[in-house]
């Protein structure tokens, strides 16, 4: 038995070092985080739940599919495919998930909602979309800030 | 107890088949690496996993694993496997069931994402599923003949690290596997690692079915790495695996992966061929077939 566990520590060890030099590459995150005692609320009007996460540099983000009509027929049908059984097809919500608050959706940068597609709420049941391309991430968002201005109204 | 998870199949299926709202499906597209993705919570995903292979001088075999994947959590998933085979010129089997959970420890993406995998195994030395491949696991492992195979029953505890990032519309994850049987061998250590895209980035506005969008193309590649008496590549198996991928708008996914033997202790070749259906919201659907409401 005590054989037997010899050879075990070296092979955990390699495991190990494996696994530690690919989180030690966490730091380097793909969607930037706010930095400490940032919530980005402070420079948004967009402060819903999800998006009150989003970093500041999330709000620089446009959108590379603004103003294409095609853009939003696509997002919509992503908008159907993905999230219409939650959301529902309106937006107004269903009992598995929330109605948008089309008012917030209006003003919230482009970028926020990228953010907040792109990372979900995990705690909150909104899972990430990450395993969407950016183009159709964007294309959804295209979708979302179209079904606000419709639905509620162009803003003020 | 495996005849008895066949007979819980029995009844999920038609079950499975009565209901009526299907979702976007949320199958990846590898066979044995897994990624980060996760089941969308409430949903349950059924799937069937054939696979067939050859052996060098023995019959050749086909095996499957049924699974009902579960979203519990948006960040916590649970997997429930049933696993059978039929090989050429013996009788076919069940080999037992599997039971795992999938949890992400971080609630944001990152550029790699973390993921830990806890399974219980139930299963006979019959299996040849291949779901992973650990340790020694060689060719010569499926030459013995199914009566004997299905007596050595294996109760396994396996455990895989999980790394999966997103580079640009690449897929790539990285899984270590550890798996232990709880009568007493040594820990077995396996590898996987995949990498795949989508054939088209942007989505067409018309609806379609053929369109790039829904297709994933990518590679696997998935070996043994010895065991607790000797880490290292001797006396183990390794395979390459092409795979593609097809998401129907209606929430099935077929998947196909013609997968080659890199050395003299692997299978030649295995075709792979998956099939899943994604349910929306069980517990309401559950409900609404039992005349509850629901709504």
């Amino acid at each position: 038995m005590r054989r037997r566990l010899a050879h075990l520590p070296p092979a955990l060890a390699l495991c190990a070092l494996a696994a530690m030099a690919e989180m030690t590459a966490l730091v380097h995150v793909a969607y930037p985080r706010p930095a400490r005692g940032e919530t980005g609320a402070a420079t948004t009007p967009a402060s819903a739940s999800g998006l009150l996460k989003a970093p500041p540099s999330a709000h620089e983000r446009s959108n590379p599919y603004e103003g294409m009509p095609e853009a939003v027929t696509a997002g919509r049908k992503l908008f159907l495919r993905h999230c219409a059984e939650c959301h529902g097809d309106d937006g107004k919500g269903s009992p598995r998930g929330p109605s948008f608050d089309l008012d917030r959706l209006r003003q919230a940068p482009p970028g926020d909602l990228f953010w907040f597609v792109s990372n979900g709420d995990l705690k909150a049941g909104m899972p990430s979309w990450s395993r969407l391309p950016d183009a159709q991430r964007w294309q959804l968002v295209a979708y979302l800030k179209t079904l606000a201005e419709q639905v509620g109204g162009a803003p003020p | 107890m495996a005849l008895r998870a066949y007979r819980l199949l029995v009844l999920v299926a038609p079950l499975a088949a009565a209901l009526p709202r299907a979702a976007d499906a949320q199958e990846r597209s590898y066979f044995v690496t897994y990624n980060h993705q996760m089941e969308q919570p409430g949903n349950l995903e059924v799937a069937i996993n054939p696979v067939a292979a050859t052996r060098r001088g023995g019959a050749g075999f086909a095996a499957s694993w049924m699974e009902l994947e579960y979203g519990v959590k948006a960040w916590w998933t649970t997997e429930l496997y049933f696993d059978g085979q039929t090989t050429r010129g013996d009788s076919t089997i069940s080999t037992g069931w599997r039971w795992e959970s999938r949890f992400r420890p971080l609630m944001l993406e990152h550029r790699i994402n973390p993921v830990i995998y806890v399974e219980y195994a139930d299963i006979t030395a019959a299996d040849k599923t291949m779901l992973e491949v650990v340790g020694h696991d060689v060719e010569s492992d499926h030459a013995q003949r199914n009566g004997l195979a299905r007596r050595l029953r294996q109760r396994e505890i396996e455990t895989k690290l999980i790394l999966s990032s997103r580079l640009q519309a690449w897929d790539v994850s990285e899984n270590f596997i550890a798996e232990k049987n709880l009568a007493g061998p040594p820990w077995e250590f396996g590898y996987a690692v995949g990498a795949s895209r989508p054939l088209g980035l942007a989505a067409r506005p018309d609806p379609c079915t053929l369109c790039p969008e829904n297709f994933v193309a990518g590679v696997e590649i998935y070996g043994g790495l010895g065991d607790g008496r000797g880490f290292g590549l001797r006396e183990t198996s390794h395979y390459l695996a092409p795979l593609l991928s097809w998401g129907l708008p209606g929430g099935t996914t077929l998947r196909l992966s013609p997968t080659f033997g890199l050395n003299r202790n692997s299978h030649r070749f295995l075709l792979r061929f998956g099939a899943s259906y994604e349910i929306s919201d069980l517990r309401r659907q559950v409900r609404r077939l039992w005349g509850a409401g629901g709504r």
